[in-house]
């Protein structure tokens, strides 16, 4: 098999090569490990471990040829360094965790792999998944000795797009036909936009969070990110599932094939399209983009009709007084005291702690710590905390009364391209860009970005589409038809 | 009645009791509860609060929950919410403990005692789930402190009363009868010493009609002589101190059984904003009033039930039926003597006798107790038809104990010990006796009652101890009379 | 809602984090300006609204699960000591606890 083409390969086909032995699943890790390395400036991948990942290969061709493959035998992937892993460290994109060795695989990353894929690596990130650049991971990518940025393919002096940029950056330049990535705010669907990939965050509660180092525990959810809505299908559904024995918050819901309603027709489907993602901050190629993504549907039978999404604007306070909230306690554990980094000189307990997490912590990490801090603290938990949680309410409660006149949601993931690198220092502008994500992150709501074209400069765009709760199966049939009239999502930079 | 005043202030008591459950794994993961394992051996990934790990319930403890609720006639809250607290110190790994703090699963009910013969009944607030911390070691390591979490995670109840008791006797005895309970339904083991039960108490004092003093808490008293000397001392402490103008400050003090003191803790942080709210790791827990009612249909007849209705049933006085239902084994040891044997007051002399001093003194319990419900019942039927003496009785239960032998007719005739009940044969040793004493005799007619003792001890002495003491002394009495 | 360099100190302190001088101020200017937009979002009026304890909870019941008392977790104290800062007999070691 020529190994030219292998990484233009999307997983189902991928799959099927190496059921068919056209492929063995130690020629295909190798290849993508020395696409990795190869391009290592991306900044993409931050630990790879060539023994462990040919280990899995030769297990995966052991397999097949005993005839007891599993449906995505042999598939390389790559996963987002906050889930734990045995055979590869796990940072979380954090000086607190350099080198830390999980004893335990994070459920995800163990029902990858009971499906039969091969762990590549683990992929950069924003620091404890927080940010939306992926400028904040304070750990060194593969091939260097400090950290580095990560670069968005398409244009080297742009972000990738956070937090799950590492991983949206690895699907772009085809280092890795698929990777996991998680979403709290807009995580896998931003940085997915920025590179011009499909990625897709499930309903809250449908995957498994056990070994996702938590951010936001209300918020955090994994998903996949590939190159096409029916490679996401296949890894969404290997994914997803009810881990009762774990996580309390994972639901009972069985698991689902989200793959098969791909191919259904969009006829008569109402796509809903909020008036505040179209306001005022959105930048013009992208909001050509995405009308030209609506066109598209039309044509192939949708109707679109005007919804409201009122609370579309307080979703960012909301936003960034529970997940901080959250994550101020979350990250309570990283002391010192049993893993990970502890400070060399001080000159009690109380000082171990302090300076130990001023110097694991990344900037973003502590100003997110204290702003949660705060809102929890005697006084202000009512006013601040207690008043975002009724807020969450009400925005989910928005989105069931656009439901009632619609069957999907569609609009922007971002309200413009990628920016350039070191460009965008205000925190606040930053939490100010997550505006069309937030809110289905808050409802728990399944969102998807679709590439839906390209703006100035050349530079991806996403479409999102929002849907219902447990309606991811609908999405990816949206997503797909739109893959079958469009090639956006088969395009790849100059160069890679 | 209300307690006396101490130098003239009122002694206001409230109790916060960590009460460890009884389960096998811990509230959160799946690791054992055991007692003295090496240190980290019982901490999973979840005790260790390592990166990724989530809570998951054990039903078990709400179980437990939902049994003491109703020992105690609480309200049992159909949904409560666990929530986190959230501190750093080196024993609580995930730098918050989950605990309940607005909605508890518990709420309200009481408990019941007598101090003296006064009733007492001390109001609960609340009694919520929650997790126990882990240990740090007292001895050091060039310095520093050892961190053993194998009891991280381990289930607890935190049981909280209204500020109810007046006095440290009743401070007291109302943890005393909570231990009771606890250990009687099975939640608790109660082991004192192994930190299975720990009281905090607030103690405040106040002239009487003024507000509530400022309170200080004794944390972590695991003992009922420390609680006892640490909230007298403290008492003093604080009289002392308001009389000489100080006023009291709010403190947490430890107990220090080696010089009898109290004193307050370095302050870990001055009053700890623990920045509460509901854990996003667990929904809320609902308890279907079918669990109740299943839990309720098994749960044992509680202490205070039972000893009621051996009063009632057996006759017994209170104090009997109070000291027999100490314990489930005890009280069912007793009961099954009872109906064996026929004579209920007899049992319970023995129980609370001979069985009890014996207990103590081995540092055993009923569970290891050497003579059976049955051979008691039978011994007790022996003394009741005459065959022995109260006395003999004493050796043959002695006998049974020791494992000198295990039927009580057996030991009995091997140690000779059947009395003699032929009336005829010991009449002719009275009328002996009264013959060769009659400076004696003379002396009891004048109206000497030890005379006649000493006339009975004469009968008994002929009689080689086999006289039926009662016997001796009717018929001793007829023939003088 | 403007925080102080108090506040910056107080919740530096209850988080467990060492701010330099500098720190400390660009913290107060970053805070505060986050909190400005913050201040639309206190000011709605939510009365009766019961806060949202997980997502799903918004269209069905969801409730804790829970699970058998076995204790079924095996000895890994290796496993999972392996990442620890300082160790020694098992226990994990830090500067003197003192009560």
């Amino acid at each position: 098999m020529s190994s030219t083409v292998l990484h233009d390969m999307g997983v189902a086909q991928l799959a099927a090569a190496l059921r068919g032995g056209q492929v063995s699943a130690v020629e295909a890790a190798q290849h993508f490990l020395a696409r990795a390395r190869s391009h290592q400036h991306l900044g993409a991948y931050v630990a790879l471990n060539e023994d462990a990942t040919l280990a899995q290969a030769r297990e995966q061709d052991a397999s097949i040829a005993a005839g007891t493959a599993a449906p995505l035998a042999g598939v390389p992937i790559a996963h987002k360094d906050i889930f734990v892993t045995r055979d590869f460290p796990t940072t979380a994109a954090s000086r607190m965790l350099a080198g830390y060795r999980s004893p335990f695989d994070a459920t995800v990353v163990a029902r990858l792999a009971e499906a039969g894929c091969v762990t590549l690596g683990k992929l950069n990130c924003d620091e404890f998944a927080m940010g939306g650049t992926n400028e904040n991971s304070a750990v060194a990518p593969v091939g260097f000795d400090a950290p580095r940025p990560v670069r968005n393919p398409w244009d080297g002096a742009r972000v990738p797009g956070g937090s799950s940029g590492g991983s949206a950056a690895a699907v772009a330049a085809r280092l890795a036909p698929a990777v996991t990535g998680t979403d709290t705010g807009g995580s896998i669907r931003q940085p997915a936009s920025f590179c011009g990939v499909t990625g897709i965050k499930p309903t809250y509660g449908r995957a498994s969070r056990y070994g996702m180092i938590a951010f936001a525990s209300s918020l955090d959810q994994a998903g996949p990110m590939a190159r096409s809505a029916e490679d996401c299908a296949l890894l969404l559904s290997a994914m997803c599932g009810p881990d009762p024995d774990r996580d309390s918050t994972s639901l009972d819901r069985p698991a689902e094939d989200f793959g098969r309603a791909l191919g259904d027709s969009l006829e008569g489907l109402r796509i809903g399209v909020p008036a505040e993602f179209f306001g005022e901050g959105l930048a013009a190629d992208v909001h050509a983009a995405v009308d030209a993504a609506l066109k598209e549907y039309e044509k192939l039978g949708a109707r679109l009709v005007p919804i409201t999404l009122p609370r579309t604007d307080l979703s960012v306070p909301v936003y960034y007084i529970l997940a901080p909230a959250e994550a101020s306690s979350n990250l309570s554990r990283f002391d010192g005291v049993r893993y990970g980094y502890r400070a060399k000189d001080y000159a009690d307990l109380l000082d171990m702690y302090k300076k130990t997490r001023a110097q694991g912590f990344g900037d973003e990490v502590k100003r997110r710590i204290m702003i949660g801090t705060y809102v929890l603290s005697e006084g202000y938990y009512d006013a601040y905390y207690l008043q975002a949680q009724k807020l969450r309410r009400m925005i989910a409660d928005d989105f069931q009364q656009a439901f009632k006149e619609c069957d999907l949601i569609a609009g922007p993931v971002a309200p413009t391209t990628a920016w350039r690198l070191g460009s965008q220092n205000d925190p606040v502008a930053n939490y100010l860009a997550d505006i069309y994500t937030l809110p289905a992150s808050l409802a728990g709501l399944p969102g998807m970005s679709v590439p839906a074209g390209f703006g100035e400069s050349g530079l991806p765009v996403g479409l999102q589409l929002i849907g219902n709760y447990f309606q991811e199966a609908r999405l990816l049939n949206a997503a797909h038809r739109l893959q079958q009239a469009t090639d956006f999502h088969l395009r790849a930079p100059e160069g890679i | 009645m209300t307690a006396k005043l101490i130098q003239g202030y009122e002694v206001v008591i409230g109790f916060e009791t960590h009460a460890q459950l009884a389960t096998k794994a811990k509230i959160f993961s799946r690791a054992s509860t055991a007692f003295g394992a090496e240190p980290n051996t019982q901490a999973c990934a979840v005790d260790l609060a390592l990166p990724g790990t989530l809570p998951v319930m054990n039903r078990e403890a709400v179980a437990c929950a939902i049994k003491l609720g109703l020992a105690l006639g609480s309200h049992i809250a159909p949904q409560s919410i666990f929530a986190r607290k959230n501190y750093f110190y080196p024993d609580l790994p995930k730098g918050y403990q989950i605990s309940q703090f607005e909605i508890p699963v518990v709420q309200g009910g009481e408990v019941g005692f007598y101090l003296g013969d006064e009733k007492k009944t001390v109001r609960l607030v609340r009694a919520h789930l929650e997790e126990d911390a882990g240990k740090s070691l007292h001895e050091e390591f060039h310095g520093m402190s050892g961190i053993d979490l194998n009891r991280a995670g381990t289930p607890l109840l935190e049981i909280v009363t209204e500020p109810d008791m007046r006095s440290t006797e009743e401070a007291v005895a109302y943890a005393k009868a909570l231990h009771q309970i606890v250990t009687w339904i099975g939640i608790c083991d109660g082991n004192m010493q192994e930190g299975s039960f720990r009281c905090d108490a607030n103690v405040s004092v106040r002239r009487p009609g003024q507000p509530l003093g400022t309170r200080r808490e004794i944390k972590n008293l695991n003992s009922f002589k420390y609680m006892q000397q640490a909230i007298d001392y403290e008492i003093r402490w604080q009289i002392e101190q308001l009389e000489d103008g100080h006023a009291i400050q709010q403190a947490t003090v430890l107990f220090d059984p080696d010089t009898g003191e109290t004193r307050a803790m370095r302050t870990k942080e001055d009053a700890a904003d623990y920045r509460y709210f509901p854990d996003p790791d667990l929904p809320p827990l609902v308890i279907a009033p079918e669990w109740v009612e299943q839990v309720k249909a098994a749960m044992p007849e509680l202490p205070r039930a039972m000893a009621a209705r051996f009063v009632q049933q057996y006759g017994l006085p209170e104090y009997d039926a109070t000291t027999l239902t100490q314990s489930q084994a005890m009280a069912a040891y007793f009961e099954d003597a009872a109906k064996a044997c026929g004579a209920p007051k007899l049992a319970s002399n023995w129980v609370m006798g001979e069985i009890s001093r014996r207990l103590n003194t081995e540092e055993i319990g009923m569970d290891a107790v050497k003579v059976s419900s049955q051979q008691l019942a039978t011994l007790i039927g022996r003394i009741g038809d005459g065959t022995i003496s109260n006395n003999a009785a004493r050796q043959v239960f002695e006998a049974l104990w020791s494992g000198e032998g295990s039927d009580v007719d057996a030991v009995i005739d091997a140690k000779g010990l059947k009395q003699m009940n032929d009336s005829g044969a010991l009449e002719k040793i009275i009328d002996e006796v009264i013959a060769v004493n009659p400076a004696n005799v003379e002396q009891y007619k004048a109206g000497k009652d030890k005379a006649f003792n000493a006339l009975v001890g004469q009968v008994m002495k002929a009689s080689k101890g086999k006289a039926n003491p009662q016997q001796v002394n009717e018929l001793l009495k007829a023939k003088l009379a | 809602m403007a925080l102080t360099p108090q506040d910056i100190g107080r919740i530096a302190h209850l988080a467990r984090l060492e701010l330099s001088p500098a720190e400390s101020e660009r913290m107060l200017t970053q805070l505060n300006g986050f909190f400005g937009i913050v201040e639309k979002m206190r000011a709605v009026d939510t009365g009766g609204i019961a806060p949202l304890p997980h997502p799903v909870a918004a269209i069905q019941d969801v409730h804790l699960r829970l699970r058998d008392d076995v204790a079924s977790e095996p000895d890994q104290r290796e496993a999972n000591q392996q990442s620890a800062p300082a160790v020694e007999r098992g226990l994990f070691l830090v500067p003197k606890v003192i009560e």
